[in-house]
């Protein structure tokens, strides 16, 4: 490999770690706070799954010479950043421990598409060239299953529900689709991940999102907003959201960088 | 001599227990993947891979820590390594039948797929009348369910397979 290749794999992998590692600390969020005891158990038990396939990509990362796994996971700043904004967006008005307003609604939009684009991205990976990455992608495809079927089921029931319920599921959409651009982009590593059949490309992955997808929103008449872009996450651009969660999220290991676990 | 050694390292795996079921060792699992040793100059050197389950799951340290404290106490081992492995995958029909039996002395439907259907009988009455009350559980590999039969609340490992 040389060392384009490698910064080309590493940027993918970047991506999908720090995906995973927004999504995950967005969705501990909403422990104690979700609509119902189930739910917390069930939503919070999604983060854990998602926070231990971030690990592993970091570990990934680690094991192609990029640093210390949980070094990449607490200590890179914002600006070098790869997830895709749509993870980083705070789950609503206020903050956890102080008047949280959290919208269940965006929330299940942004896991239920998020999951579905995550689905879309780890079947390619089962047939990468790197075969670390496939391997894993096996691996988290089989927890993915029960996450997809628990974020759909939402979110047709609440399309399903009251008139509000619908307003509030239509509004967090167009949330979702607004920062939904930069979700299959790779960003400025694209031409050499493609060289290299890393992943396939992303018109290919964004077709195939929405063939899985029309089904579900045809079946519930729900008319799709225009995918856009607000930032391209990918190259490190992001929402101010995203410096507050790192320093939330990093606040414990930054105290001390040396303790043992 | 070596032959001697892998059984006393099986025996040493064997006692590794789930540090949430206690019913059931590592062996049981499925989770035990390869050993290998080299020799050394006062004993061996041994290193074992082993699978997680679920990759998110926080009991796999303290399963490392205890494998390899477990291994320790083996006559003439004098260092241990123990990795987890992704490839191949942990899926749900490596539980061995003392496993499945295990789960269920300890409350916990062991995971049976039937023709592609996800079986469940309720592990204190055997009832297939249960409905799933949630499909994530207190750990990653566990749902909750009710038995309609006994009226009891019970738990259920979830199968995982690469067929998913």
């Amino acid at each position: 490999m040389t060392e384009a290749e490698r910064l080309a794999l590493a940027s993918l992998m970047y991506q999908l770690a720090d995906d995973d590692f927004l999504y995950a600390y967005r969705g501990s969020e909403w422990l104690g706070l979700a609509p119902h005891i189930e739910e917390d158990v069930a939503s919070s038990s999604i983060a854990q799954d998602s926070m231990g396939h971030a690990a592993m990509y970091y570990q990934l990362l680690e094991d192609i010479g990029e640093g210390k796994a949980d070094a990449l996971a607490h200590v890179r700043l914002a600006h070098e950043r790869k997830n895709s904004v749509l993870v980083e967006r705070v789950n609503g008005p206020g903050y956890y421990m102080e008047n949280p307003e959290y919208d269940w609604a965006y929330a299940v939009v942004r896991n239920y598409c998020y999951t579905l684009a995550k689905k879309v991205r780890i079947d390619s990976l089962k047939k990468s060239s790197y075969a670390p990455l496939a391997a894993l992608a096996v691996k988290v495809n089989m927890e993915l299953y029960y996450h997809l079927l628990h974020w759909q089921t939402w979110f047709t029931q609440l399309y399903q529900s009251t008139e509000t319920a619908r307003q509030k599921m239509d509004a967090a959409l167009e949330r979702v689709l607004a920062d939904f651009g930069d979700l299959f982009d790779y960003g400025e590593a694209t031409e050499i991940i493609d060289e290299m059949r890393l992943i396939e490309g992303q018109g290919i992955l964004i077709d195939r999102w929405y063939q899985a997808l029309t089904p579900v929103l045809v079946d519930l008449n729900v008319t799709l907003p225009e995918m856009k872009m607000t930032y391209n996450g990918r190259n490190g651009e992001h929402s101010p959201d995203l410096n507050d969660a790192l320093s939330t999220l990093g606040e414990v290991y930054l105290l001390d960088q040396s303790a043992v676990w | 001599m070596t032959t001697g050694l892998e059984q006393e390292i099986r025996q040493a795996l064997d006692t590794v227990k789930d540090p949430e079921i206690d019913a059931v060792s590592i062996l049981d699992l499925g989770m035990f993947e390869t050993m290998e040793w080299t020799e050394t100059s006062d004993g061996y050197a041994v290193r074992v891979t082993l699978l997680p389950t679920f990759l998110g799951c926080p009991a796999l340290e303290i399963i490392q820590k205890n494998t390899e404290a477990a291994l320790l106490q083996v006559p003439q081992v004098q260092t241990v390594d123990v990795v987890f492995l992704f490839d191949p995958p942990w899926t749900s029909d490596r539980i061995t039948d003392r496993g499945m039996t295990g789960l269920k002395s300890f409350g916990i439907a062991p995971p049976r797929v039937i023709d592609g259907h996800w079986e469940i009988d309720c592990p204190y009455c055997g009832s297939t009348f249960v409905s799933i009350e949630n499909l994530f559980g207190p750990t990653a590999c566990r749902s909750i369910l009710y038995c309609k039969s006994c009226k009891n609340p019970f738990e259920a490992m979830k199968p995982v397979s690469t067929l998913m």
